[in-house]
């Protein structure tokens, strides 16, 4: 064989070896991740007071999709489809979202460190949502009011939706946008929501009070079918919308001249990831309260053993954040059992020796 | 920097070189050649087509453009630098045509060996000649939906040793033989005046001198626009223009 005629076999084999390794990887990890989640969301619905095996909340399941209207009467059955099951699909569309919502906020501003809450969106959507609660009763009363499910959302959505839009403004200059701004913009667009949410607090009376707290500590706790159909279709876009930004992600890693040379319409992939973050972010304050890091924590994992394409990346996170979120739905509930721990607890305990491990590991690894 | 009075054709099959000093304005000239920046008054047009009216995907098909510095935000690999090239306008391409394409690019920018590194890891050289893969990928990309492309190079040579700074100007020119129109951003005049077919010169945002390079430059011109004395020679063999500076700070009797 001519030097010629084996170039093309030399050149091609390393590589498809290589794209083949990644698939194989990428396959495997869709596929484990979708089993983790289906597993711990029976294992998370057979969990409580009431302790029900996780054969029988198959079958309570199973019966239920099959159309058997018999399979309502049992108790177990009520508990399982109209408290438990709502409660674990509320938790795993608002780790999902969350999840995602880092990720894309992550490869937007093309910063691992990225994340709705710690920029301060949280916290204004908390503020929009806190302003809902204590001055809703007064302004709103009789109109939005009896409609609990739509007004929150809805403020907690605008809240996101304008901190999002606030922050992005002042860290972009002609076209760029700065990392350092972006985060010290956000600590101050966060502490300016904390004193606003504080002085909410101290308007509010007594049972505003209680209701402010337990929330801004997030709970799955009032999960019912009423409140998953409210936030289902606000968190819903965003994962939909995945596959139509991935493309458009990876090509911002090189910057957004880079992006928009490769043919990315870079404008129009920023503010569709602005408004579907802003949507999934409040809607996510509403009905569970203020969850922290699981917008950066679960990103991170994923870039750590797959790799940073968000074609991979995002579908990963989502059910990556899925998973963390009910598990930490059933750590609440079992650690300090008959009583819950609002679960914005348990996720920051988990996430914050997370954060202070990467912030340490960073200083050896590469500069991004 | 404003760049004003610049009229630049780009010819297909044709290697133009822009030369100029730091803050000339070659950077902001690319920009606006490039659809980056749109002109205040003034067009550009690509194959009859004014640039703001060509949409970004097509504008992709049309163009590649590599630039100055591309940091990376996430330890993207080798592998997956090149493939954006093909990624947002290959679409209609096979996978194995798509993988083909990005094997033979990082093959000709001589990287393939690199291909499963981080390319944060990489040298800047290395990155360098990835982000060239990649310009590369996206060009043969494009080929199949648009006839007459341009292919654009700001310094593409400032972090390259000489070997693959002469390999990355071959290439080029190998490329503007398949009938590409290539500009190229360069700071060595010797190089400049060896590749060139049609040499451009900035100062102070005006296209100041044009044409082959034998016959654009002269030592007045050199001494105006780069602030140094230059003395120009001629090469013995080809004719071409070879320049030498002067001590910069040594009065001239000394």
């Amino acid at each position: 064989m001519t030097l010629a005629a084996r170039m093309p076999a030399m050149a091609a084999s390393p590589l498809s070896g290589l794209v083949a390794g990644r698939r194989r990887i990428g396959l495997v990890a869709l596929a484990g991740l979708s089993i983790a989640c289906l597993l711990l969301a029976v294992v998370a619905i057979g969990q409580g007071a009431i302790a029900i095996s996780p054969g029988r909340v198959t079958a309570i399941l199973w019966a239920r999709l099959a159309g058997d209207a018999t399979v309502f009467e049992g108790r177990d059955a009520l508990v399982v489809l109209n408290i438990r099951l709502p409660r674990v699909l509320l938790g795993l569309l608002v780790g999902a979202g969350l999840a995602v919502s880092g990720a894309l906020m992550q490869g937007l501003f093309r910063n691992p460190l990225a994340d709705p809450g710690l920029v301060g969106v949280s916290a204004g959507a908390g503020l929009a949502a806190a302003a809902t609660i204590v001055l809703g009763d007064r302004f709103l009363a009789g109109t939005l009011m009896k409609l609990p499910f739509a007004a929150l959302p809805f403020g907690a959505f605008c809240g996101g939706l304008v901190s999002t839009l606030v922050l992005y403004l002042i860290a972009t200059r002609e076209g760029r946008t700065s990392v350092a701004t972006m985060l010290l913009a956000g600590v101050a667009l966060g502490a300016l929501s904390g004193a606003l949410t504080g002085l909410l607090a101290y308007l509010s009376d007594d049972r505003q009070l209680r209701d402010l707290t337990f929330w801004s500590l997030g709970s799955l706790g009032g999960a019912s079918w009423s409140k998953l159909s409210a936030v289902a279709p606000i968190i819903l876009p965003l994962l939909l919308a995945m596959p139509l930004l991935a493309r458009g992600l990876n090509g911002l890693m090189l910057g957004e001249a880079e992006a928009y040379h490769l043919g990315i319409p870079v404008q129009r992939i920023k503010a569709l990831a602005i408004l579907l973050v802003a949507l999934a972010v409040g809607a996510s304050v509403a009905s569970a309260g203020l969850i922290g890091f699981i917008g950066i924590v679960v990103p991170h994992l994923i870039r750590l053993s797959v790799g940073p394409d968000h074609r991979l990346l995002l579908p990963l996170s989502a059910l990556g954040g899925a998973i963390l979120l009910v598990a930490a739905d059933i750590v609440a509930r079992l650690i300090v059992a008959p009583a819950e721990l609002p679960i914005g607890i348990v996720t920051a305990a988990i996430g914050a020796p997370f954060f202070l491990w990467l912030l340490l590991r960073r200083s050896v690894s590469i500069d991004v | 920097m404003l760049v004003s009075d610049a009229s630049l054709d780009l010819e297909p099959g044709a290697t133009t070189i822009l030369i100029g000093p730091n803050g000339a304005g070659k950077s902001t000239l690319l920009k606006l050649l490039t659809g980056e920046l749109a002109p205040a008054a003034g067009s550009v047009h690509c194959a009859d087509e004014a640039l703001g009216t060509v949409p970004a995907w097509r504008l992709a098909c049309l163009r590649a453009v590599m630039a100055q510095h591309s940091r990376l935000a996430f330890p993207f690999s080798v592998y997956e630098v090149a493939r954006l090239g093909v990624d947002g306008i290959g679409r209609a391409l096979t996978r194995q045509r798509r993988e083909a394409i990005v094997a033979e690019a990082l093959a000709a920018a001589g990287v393939l060996d690199l291909a499963g590194r981080r390319y944060q890891t990489l040298s800047g050289g290395e990155q360098q000649r990835v982000q060239f893969a990649r310009v590369l990928c996206q060009l043969e990309a494009g080929r199949s939906v648009a006839e007459r492309q341009v292919l654009f190079l700001d310094e593409p040579i400032a972090s390259l040793d000489l070997c693959h700074q002469l390999a990355l100007l071959d290439m080029a020119r190998s490329i503007a033989g398949r009938g590409v129109a290539v500009l190229i951003v360069l700071h060595d005049l010797n190089l400049a005046v060896t590749y060139a077919d049609h040499l451009v010169v900035m100062d102070r945002g005006r296209i100041i001198a044009q044409g082959p390079p034998a016959e654009t430059l002269d030592d007045a011109l050199l001494q105006q626009v780069f602030r140094v004395g230059l003395s120009l020679s001629r090469a013995p063999a080809p004719g071409l223009p070879f320049l030498l500076p002067q001590q910069h700070r040594r009065a001239p009797s000394a």
